[in-house]
């Protein structure tokens, strides 16, 4: 098993998905990749099967809300490791709030299933051909994405506070 | 002479007898023989685990054996954050708890919400539940939970005289949803 770093990792990567790759970002030694959403399934299934990668491990999938970033407000983001290189990868797929659709990799990885039902949860971000996209961790009425911005944090049923002094 | 363990009630006494009004020997039983059901979700679970053991003891006020059955509990001790998502199950065990039943509500999180001001955290437990007793602090000590108790003790012996037969609780307990 030859072990690789994150500039073959690149150059392999661009060799092959050239044209679904737009910036490409090293941050804390590992590589940030913004790419498209429709090649992210065929990335993910080729990073975790290809031989001399093994990407088998997949950390996390969670969103990210930028209101301030016209057409690219919401940014999923998912955490793969190589347990056999010790190698971690990031994707980022960047989506526009009005169009939050991007396809799911829970048929590839499991461990993806409650973590886009998380997303979707908090971001709104629908993961299409997921097999149960419905809310994990609130209550079941929840009728918003909590995480976007435009919500206050804050809960409106509170009664012991005077807005005036908490900036409400 | 014998150590005074808890004051009796006001008595008319004789030779060989006493005279005083039931409710009260019946309030003064039940005060001292409190079974806590301790819902603790978090730090102030903690202290009243200090309080449970040997230096402060609930067992000198007859609050000793906790019950984590809420069918023979008298007394819901919540202690904790409540997130929204556990108010109907918070709900659920105090309709399970037979009359006549105390609630104290241990710590700023079940009484206010606490620092949680935030979506997912129920902002204090008399959202969905009656209380009889808060306890401030952020996590109240242990001598603030054994205060507490004691109002309860307090509540407990005039219990005749307290809210719960009167229409103001049946209203209270009707915006609950819960049956009287």
């Amino acid at each position: 098993m030859s072990s690789i770093d994150n500039n073959t990792l690149k150059d392999l990567l661009t060799e092959k998905y050239g044209a679904h790759i737009g910036n490409i970002e090293e941050s804390y030694g590992i590589l940030d990749l913004f790419i498209k959403r429709e090649s992210l399934r065929e990335m993910v299934s080729d990073l975790r099967t290809a031989p001399q990668l093994e990407f088998n491990f997949l950390t996390s999938v969670c969103g990210i809300h930028f209101p301030e970033r016209a057409g690219q407000e919401l940014d999923v983001v998912y955490h793969l490791h190589s347990l056999y290189h010790n190698l971690r990868i990031r994707f980022h797929v960047l989506l526009s709030i009005n169009d939050p659709v991007v396809p799911t990799i829970s048929d590839i990885f499991s461990a993806a299933n409650w973590s886009e039902r998380e997303t979707f949860e908090f971001y709104g971000v629908k993961f299409e051909g997921h097999p149960n996209l419905t809310i994990i961790l609130n209550v079941e009425d929840m009728d918003y994405h909590p995480l976007l911005k435009q919500y206050q944090l804050t809960d409106a049923t509170r009664t012991d506070k005077e807005d005036k002094y908490f900036g409400r | 002479m014998a150590k005074v363990i808890t004051e009796g009630p006001e008595m008319y006494t004789g030779e060989g007898y006493g005279l005083t009004r039931l409710d009260k020997v019946v309030g003064l039983a039940r005060a001292n023989s409190i079974w806590p059901l301790p819902f603790a979700t978090s730090c102030c679970g903690i202290e009243f685990m200090a309080t449970m053991s040997s230096t402060y003891d609930l067992g000198r006020f007859g609050a000793e054996r906790l019950s984590f059955s809420p069918r023979q509990a008298d007394l819901l001790m919540v202690m904790g954050t409540i997130a929204k998502k556990m108010g109907p199950i918070l709900k659920q065990v105090y309709e399970q708890m037979a009359e006549p039943k105390w609630v104290i509500a241990v710590g700023a999180c079940a009484s206010s919400g606490g620092i949680f001001d935030t979506y997912s955290v129920l902002q204090g437990i008399d959202k969905v539940i009656p209380v009889d007793v808060y306890v401030p602090g952020c996590p109240p000590p242990p001598e603030a939970i054994l205060d507490g108790i004691l109002k309860i003790q307090e509540l407990i012996k005039n219990e005749s005289t307290g809210r719960r037969g009167t229409e103001e609780y049946k209203q209270l307990l009707a915006s609950y949803g819960i049956e009287a």
